[in-house]
Order: C-alpha cells, then sequence, then structure tokens
C-alpha cells in the first residue's frame, strides 16, 4: 500500500464515511473483547497464591494503564502531525484522545488504590509509578483546559499541539525525576511481550485480550468524538458560509 | 522600495473578511483605506504588518522596512514620555528622540508619566514613536482617534515630511485628513464572498 | 535589547513575591507547630515551595500588560525576535522575582530553623532553579495571553511543567541540610534551567506568534 494513500484519510469528510463504516465493528468487537476478557479474568484463572483474587484487579488495572501512556504517545504524533502537515482531522483527533487519557488514568490510578490497599496496606504512597500517573493526569487537565480556553480552533489546536510537546519532555523529565526522588514498591511492568516469565499463561491470554478491548474501546470512542468534532465544525463552517452568503 | 499586494485574501478568526486585494504604494507615496466598520481594514494591516499569516495571495514587502501602529499606543503608564519613546528608540536601533518630540510638541511634556496624558497626547506620544523607529514605510491604523484638529495637522505635516523623505504611508482612518496627494482605496467592494472551497473551514463542507 | 528591563521595572510587583513568600513562610510553623526539630526538616521544601509559589504569583503579568497596552503587536514587528523578547520578559521576570527570593532566603532560613550547612546549597539551589521557573512560566504566560482571565489556567498548566525542577532543587537542598552530596541534584538541577533556557524560548516564542494573529 502506498503510505501516501494514508493522507487522503486526512480529509474530514473521507475520514468520517471512512470511520463512520468501521465504527460498529470496532464498537462490538471492543464489546466481545472486554466481556470475554474481563469475564475469562476475573471468573475462571486461578487465584494467586500469594495476592489472593485480589490480582484479578490487574485484568482493568494493567490495560488502563498503558491505555493513559499510550494515548499521551499517541496526542504526541498527531500534534506533529498537525504541526508538520496541518490536517485538521489530526488535530481533532488529539483533543478528542485527550478525555478518553485523562479517564484512563484516573481508572489505572483508581485501581491501582484498590489493589494497594489490601497489598501494601495503604491506599496511596508516594511511589514513583503512582507519582508519575499522578502528573499524567495534570498534564491531561491541563491540555484539555487549553483546548477549552480557546475560542478559535485553530489557535486553539497550534498551541495544544506545542502544549503536548513540551509537556512530553517534562512528562519524560518528571519521571527521571521521580525516580529518582524516591525508589518505591511498586513492582516492575508485570507485562511485556518478550518477558513472560513474569505471568503465567493461564493469566496472561485473558490479560491480552483485555488489553485489546481496551485498545479497540479507545478507537471507537477516539472515531466517534473525532466525529463528533468534525459535525460541530463542519456546521460552524456552514452557517459561516451562509452569513457571507 | 515599494509594497505590492497581489490578490491578497485576508481572514479573522478564521472567517475570511476580504479577498482579491491589488494595489501598489511606491516610495514617497501615501494610500488610504476606507470602509465601513468591521469590514476588515484592521485585519488587512495587520496582515500586511506580518501579524498574521494572508489567506492567500501574496504581500511584497520587506519587514525590516516597516512600522505598524494600531489602535493601542503601547505606552507604559509609569515611564514617562521621554523614556517610552527612547525605549522605541532602543529596540529599532536608532538614538533620536529630540525631532519627534518636536514634531508632535511633546516637548513640555517630556517629563510627564505617560498615565498622567489626556487620551490625546498619548495618541501624539504613540504617533511620535513612528518618527523614532526610522522604518520608511508607516502602516497605521485610525491614526488620528481622539485628536483634535490641531493635531491632526501635526499629522498630517509629519507625514508630508514622512512622504518627502521619500517614505510611504498605508493608513485606516475614517476622517478627512486634508492630505490631497494620497490615494484612496475604498475596501468595500473586495468583502469577501464564500466562494473558495480551500479556505480555512473549507475542508469540513 | 537591555532596555526591556527598564519597561518591565515599570510593570513593578517588585517586592510582591517576596511579601508573598515572607507569608508562606510565616504561616507554616502555625500549621505544623513551632517544633523547631520538625522545622529544620522540613524547611527546604517549605522554602522551595514558598519561592515556587511566589514565582507563579506573578507570572500572568509577564506578558498580560504588554498585550493589554498594544506593545506586544508593536514589538512583534520590531526588529526583535520574538525569542529574544520571550528571553528578556523571563530575564526580567526572574530580576524582579527569582533574584530577591534567591538573595532574601537565607533570612526565610532562620525562621525556619534551617541547619547550617542548609544555607550555602540552599541558596546555590534557588540561584540555579529560579530561572527555569521564570523561563517555564513565561513559556505559560504565552501559552494563555489572550485568554481572559487566565490565571487559574495557567498555574494548571505550568505547575506539572514545574515539578522536576522543584524535585531536584528540593532534593539538594535537603541533602544540604542533611550534609549529604548535593552534586548529582546540582547537576540534574542545573541541566535543567540550561535545557530550559536554551530550548523552551523558541517554543514560546512560536506560541506568542499564534497568539497574536
Amino acid at each position: 500500500m502506498n503510505l501516501n494513500a494514508l493522507w487522503e484519510y486526512a480529509n474530514p469528510l473521507k475520514f468520517m464515511r471512512t470511520t463512520e463504516r468501521v465504527l460498529p465493528y470496532v464498537a462490538v468487537a471492543a464489546v466481545v473483547c472486554l466481556v470475554v476478557g474481563l469475564v475469562w479474568g476475573f471468573f475462571f484463572t486461578p487465584d494467586d497464591y500469594r495476592q489472593g483474587s485480589t490480582v484479578k484487579i490487574f485484568y482493568i488495572h494493567v490495560p488502563s494503564a498503558m491505555m493513559a501512556i499510550n494515548i499521551w504517545a499517541m496526542m504526541l504524533i498527531t500534534s506533529l502531525v498537525w504541526i508538520v502537515r496541518r490536517h485538521h482531522v489530526s488535530a481533532l483527533a488529539a483533543r478528542a484522545a485527550a478525555p478518553v487519557g485523562a479517564v484512563m488514568t484516573l481508572i489505572a490510578l483508581a485501581t491501582g488504590a484498590i489493589w494497594g490497599q489490601p497489598m501494601w496496606g495503604t491506599w496511596w504512597a508516594w511511589d514513583p509509578r503512582l507519582t508519575s500517573f499522578l502528573i499524567l493526569f495534570l498534564f491531561y487537565l491541563g491540555y484539555i483546559a487549553l483546548w477549552e480556553a480557546i475560542e478559535n480552533d485553530d489557535t486553539a489546536a497550534d498551541l495544544t499541539a506545542v502544549l503536548c510537546l513540551v509537556g512530553s519532555v517534562f512528562a519524560l523529565l518528571s519521571r527521571y525525576a521521580v525516580n529518582f526522588w524516591n525508589q518505591g514498591l511498586h513492582q516492575g511492568a508485570s507485562l511485556s511481550l518478550d518477558k513472560q516469565e513474569n505471568v503465567a499463561d493461564v493469566f496472561w491470554y485473558p490479560a491480552l485480550v483485555s488489553i485489546a478491548g481496551f485498545v479497540l474501546l479507545f478507537i471507537a470512542l477516539v472515531i466517534i468524538r473525532t466525529n463528533t468534532e468534525i459535525r460541530a465544525r463542519r456546521m460552524r463552517a456552514l452557517l459561516a458560509r451562509e452569513r457571507l452568503g | 522600495m515599494e509594497l505590492l499586494v497581489s490578490d491578497l485574501s485576508v481572514a479573522r478568526g478564521g472567517v475570511p473578511v476580504l479577498e482579491g486585494l491589488n494595489f501598489r504604494l511606491a516610495a514617497g507615496h501615501a494610500l488610504i483605506l476606507r470602509g465601513p466598520n468591521g469590514i476588515g481594514k484592521t485585519t488587512l494591516l495587520r496582515t500586511i504588518a506580518g501579524l498574521q499569516p494572508p489567506l492567500a495571495g501574496r504581500i511584497s514587502l520587506d519587514r525590516e522596512a516597516m512600522t505598524y501602529a494600531a489602535h493601542a499606543d503601547g505606552l507604559k503608564a509609569t515611564l514617562t514620555v521621554e523614556e517610552n519613546l527612547a525605549f522605541w528608540a532602543a529596540v529599532f536601533g536608532t538614538d533620536e528622540v529630540g525631532a519627534a518630540l518636536e514634531g508632535f510638541a511633546l516637548r513640555d511634556l517630556r517629563a510627564r508619566l505617560a498615565g498622567a496624558l489626556s487620551a490625546g497626547q498619548k495618541r501624539r506620544l504613540g504617533l511620535a514613536r513612528l518618527l523614532v523607529t526610522g522604518r520608511p514605510v508607516w502602516v497605521l491604523d485610525e491614526p488620528t482617534v481622539s485628536l483634535d484638529v490641531e493635531a491632526v495637522a501635526m499629522f498630517v505635516r509629519a507625514v508630508r515630511a514622512h512622504l518627502a523623505g521619500g517614505g510611504m504611508a498605508l493608513m485606516a482612518t475614517h476622517i478627512d485628513l486634508g492630505l490631497d496627494e494620497a490615494a484612496v482605496l475604498d475596501v468595500g467592494p473586495f468583502r469577501a464572498r464564500a466562494t473558495q472551497e480551500d479556505h480555512f473551514d473549507g475542508v469540513f463542507l | 535589547m537591555r532596555d526591556l528591563r527598564l519597561a518591565m521595572r515599570a510593570g513593578g510587583g517588585f517586592g510582591l513575591g517576596l511579601a508573598f513568600f515572607l507569608i508562606v513562610v510565616t504561616l507554616v510553623p502555625f500549621g505544623v507547630g513551632p517544633e523547631t526539630g520538625l522545622l529544620a526538616r522540613i524547611a527546604p521544601g517549605i522554602l522551595w515551595l514558598g519561592a515556587l509559589l511566589a514565582c507563579l504569583l506573578s507570572l500572568d503579568r509577564i506578558l498580560a500588560l504588554d498585550w493589554e497596552d498594544g506593545s506586544l503587536d508593536l514589538l512583534a514587528t520590531s526588529p526583535l525576535p520574538l525569542e529574544g523578547i520571550v528571553t528578556m520578559k523571563a530575564l526580567a521576570h526572574w530580576i524582579t522575582t527569582g533574584l530577591p527570593l534567591v538573595i532574601a532566603s537565607p533570612l526565610f532560613g532562620v525562621l525556619m530553623s534551617l541547619p547550617e550547612a542548609g544555607y550555602a546549597p540552599l541558596v546555590l539551589s534557588l540561584l540555579l532553579g529560579t530561572p527555569a521557573l521564570s523561563v517555564i512560566g513565561t513559556f505559560g504566560a504565552a501559552l494563555t495571553v489572550g485568554i481572559k482571565r487566565g490565571g487559574l489556567l495557567l498555574s494548571l498548566l505550568v505547575l506539572p511543567l514545574y515539578v522536576p525542577t522543584l524535585i531536584f532543587g528540593a532534593e539538594m537542598a535537603r541533602r544540604g541540610a542533611e550534609g549529604t552530596a548535593t552534586s548529582t541534584p546540582m547537576l540534574m538541577l542545573a541541566g535543567i534551567s540550561a535545557g530550559v533556557i536554551a530550548l523552551l524560548p523558541f517554543a514560546s516564542g512560536a506560541v506568542l506568534r499564534v497568539n497574536l494573529r
């Protein structure tokens, strides 16, 4: 496939038409994956020999935490695309993704607290990972607030894109700084593609399915939200045209 | 040295306001823009001043030759008249503020704080800033607001002297300055129609 | 170019940050109790936090005044590059806010019963860290300059960006007070300041250009 063909989807209408067709499948797949992954994870996996049944919150905690970071990365990429190529869909997709990312971060923090309580005996500790997620959440809030505060859409897109870029650098810096500041009690990343020895297969497969579910859910939400934005913009453009007449 | 505007379209807040503008301004000449409020004169001047990008078309003008004066004078209330001018003289790399003080009858006010000036005096100070920039192209937005008859005459004298020295002036104004040698361009007929498909929001249509 | 400082001095607010810093330091013992040992332990952190908040307080004035009276438009069309203008603005903010805090910090250290070994690292850490606070703050001010009542938003945007500076700065002051080696956080702090001063003005200038159009 020609890479240039991809840019055709930068046209809002083309993007909307295509995604509307894909959306039902993505949404259904997301629901199926989430239901299968979570039910499988919750009811059909053995309890952990040390952590008991509390370990099962892992099927929400890990995917949401992964999404929280990856959504920011996706926003960074779309912001760069906006700055370099000025495709409106790109900026709107970043805008659409931000609240989803913020909610994912919140879910990761909340499930982490619920999991941490029986495990570490505390709801919250100023552990590097937890702290980093809290800071990430603040970045999401600032990003969303800036979008909301500016009336002109293109100005807002430009400013938030720069904020996303600068914020990414500072988020990485914060991550490093926080590690320096306090070595914590959080376990290392429990899932990665090549380090399967961390988790046994029985836990691994349902986790993969629920991660896929979270990813699909995110894609569906971003499509819906981006298309809503496109429609709103389209309406304003039509109104402006009518006024000019 | 000339200002050449070809097929220029400008937008305010993403909405195109003026389109298809063509004009040329040579050294020693002045051009006055007219048109009803809200037509986009300020937007046009800001675009020519390089503060915002044009929607379409070209502006050929050496940015280093241009100075812009907006509705607001950009004065610091807590600095004196002379300090205000000296600041801008330093920014533009000239040191001469005496002629500017003279030209707008500000010599007696030179030690007064800018905050203590009347609206007309402030405007005079704002216009005196043009003289200290030493730039040949003046882009002026409503230069005569709140000036009395005498001060307007002062301004016209300053413009004439500037033109005689090979300068140019492009200004938007509603009143008759008595600057008869200046060409007048009514921007009314250039009001943008929604014909272009590729403008700002066009991709969404 | 130096003359921009003159214009900034006209903006005033010279002692305001300092007074705010004093109030924070005065209020802390009321909140946590007058026990010297406890105060000494939290002194570096409180002093850093107070300096950070005092900086934050005056950020929205960096560009807002020039925006309102139209000087920003005129400066943008002047021979000075916007990147240079924001750098000067940050420098002016640092001179009016950061530098007085650095100079006054030993005095506030006395109020907080800072251990004797802690004074030099505290002053040094503030000296290295406050320029970064000013430059980052100017970026935030440039982002929010067009927004009415953008003060709260400005804080929301800037505070997360302050995290690394605060961590390394306070860590350096704390290690100094405890008498342990301060070189690692000091190097990190200096690195952040240098990097921020070198790179962030480009982002601030770009953002300001967007806001002016």
